[in-house]
């Protein structure tokens, strides 16, 4: 099944058309990578299937339902739950945004007990399994402040996987760390695609985006230029736009 | 009269001094919070007139609000003036420093960077979790100095409370400085503000520190 489906999203800031006409369907354990350009659309696409921003045209939904629908004089609207999508999803943003007044342990258990209405216990349970996960055992009383970019980003990543999304967003994730931070961070997000986490990922490590993906969309100007499975996009580029794009990173 | 007999005579006052300071930060502080929200608001309809409110509040003397709040009743209403001061006094002061604390919160508030917000909503909190949970306790942490200084400074505006005769501290000082022709009553006064400012310091300090814990 589908765990996100979007058709013909179309969205503008003002005058600036951002995304024409996108379209992209995410199965259940898939990885999809999104690589292209500056200001090709991805963080907007992103902030669209995460419901950050709002969408002027198409249809978005999650596990085979509508987030958005046309009213009777053909306006796009949205259904009026959108907390009950937004237990669907979790986004990891580039910048981590965790909650500074928080320890780890709040970080991770606050959203699962006051929105999930977790029992307490439970989620500090969970959280601790998560933290041990990914290298971050004896961490939970800290602060972020007192972490490195690579251990914030990690928090970040269990604050989202304690929520039990069916789908994790990626905006990112390494872009804001030093390049030896990068590793620690790309090796828990291919642990979780070796679990089969259904996962999008925007990035531009591009060795990290073949080996972990399962499908890699290329997006410039606002559309989809060309899709398919790693070694098709960069062993086999079908498109110039592509294969300019691919030329001038290996530089 | 002998300085020990002034020091006991402007004591008596002290109560209501504190009376004043206490009951204006109880009812300041959180209608505040409402007006810089309000302040906030995307409708201009809504924010307009309270930019408006805040910004004559803050530009004109709190002596003069003060006098409107106490005797306006009377010129516009025939409403007799109330015998206890304290009313009119806690009234003014408090939406006077409220509009101060509002303009102060409003600060605090945008400094916060979206990415607080856009991480709380993805997580699912609702939009009152998402303030009083994640945005007011690092706005606090980012006013507190500037709250600090309004606090000093109102606990030197108490003494404003003369000009409407309400019998705290600085008036009696005043009265007792006019009939022994002394003034060394207002050194007294000097001594009291000052002395209450340093516990302020010492207690603002306390508290600025215990949130130290962590950095944004
Ligand atoms: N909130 C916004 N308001 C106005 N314009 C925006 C906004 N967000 C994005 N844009 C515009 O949308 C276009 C696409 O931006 P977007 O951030 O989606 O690109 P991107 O592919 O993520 O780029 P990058 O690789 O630099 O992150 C840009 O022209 C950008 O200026
Ligand atoms: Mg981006």
């Amino acid at each position: 099944m589908n765990v996100l489906k979007m058709q013909n999203i179309q969205k503008s800031f003002g005058e600036n058309h951002v995304l024409k006409d996108i379209s992209l369907e995410v199965n259940k354990g898939e990885v999809v990578s999104v690589i292209g350009p500056s200001g090709g659309g991805k963080s907007t696409l992103l902030r669209c299937a995460t419901l950050l921003e709002t969408i002027d045209g198409g249809v978005l939904s999650y596990m085979g339902e509508d987030v958005t629908y046309l009213n009777e004089k053909g306006r796009l609207c949205y259904v009026k739950n959108l907390n009950k999508f937004r237990k669907i999803f979790g986004l990891v943003f580039q910048s981590f945004n965790l909650f500074p007044h928080y320890s780890v342990l709040k970080n991770i258990t606050d959203a699962p007990i006051k929105v999930l209405k977790m029992n307490k216990d439970e989620a500090v349970e969970r959280a601790m399994t998560l933290l041990k996960k990914m290298g971050l055992e004896g961490k939970e009383k800290m602060y972020p402040c007192e972490l490195s970019g690579g251990m914030q980003q990690r928090v970040s990543i269990v604050r989202a996987l304690a929520m039990n999304p069916e789908i994790l967003f990626f905006d990112e994730p390494t872009s804001a760390l030093d390049p030896e931070l990068t590793g620690e961070v790309l090796k828990v997000i291919k642990q979780l695609a070796d679990e089969k986490m259904t996962m999008v990922i925007v990035t531009h490590e591009m060795p990290f985006a073949r080996a972990v993906s399962d499908r890699v969309v290329f997006m410039d100007g606002g559309v989809i230029v060309e899709q398919g499975r790693p070694e098709e996009v960069f062993g086999n580029t079908r498109t110039e736009r592509t294969r300019k794009f691919l030329q001038n990173y290996q530089k | 009269m002998t300085l020990l007999t002034m020091i006991v005579k402007m004591s008596e006052g002290l109560g209501k001094t504190c009376a004043i300071f206490f009951l204006t930060l109880l009812f300041a502080l959180p209608l505040g919070v409402i007006i810089a929200l309000l302040r906030m608001n995307k409708n201009i309809i809504i924010s307009a007139p309270i930019k408006f409110i805040v910004s004559v509040l803050r530009g004109t003397p709190l002596m003069l609000q003060l006098l409107a709040v106490t005797y306006g009743p009377y010129y516009l209403f025939d409403i007799s003036v109330s015998r206890n001061k304290l009313i009119p006094v806690v009234i003014a002061f408090s939406i006077n420093y409220a509009a101060y604390f509002s303009e102060i919160y409003r600060g605090g508030i945008e400094s916060i960077s979206t990415g607080q917000y856009e991480a709380a909503t993805v997580l699912g909190y609702s939009k009152a979790q998402t303030f009083i949970r994640i945005i007011l306790p690092q706005v606090i942490k980012t006013i507190l100095p500037s709250i600090t200084n309004e606090i000093v400074t109102l606990v030197k505006d108490t003494s404003i409370a003369f000009t409407v005769s309400y019998q705290e501290m600085f008036t009696i000082g005043k009265q007792i400085a006019n009939s022994q022709t002394s003034f060394t009553p207002f050194i007294v006064a000097g001594v009291f503000y000052y002395v209450f400012n340093a516990i302020v310091g010492f207690v603002m300090g306390r508290i600025e520190k215990s949130m130290s814990y962590y950095k944004q």
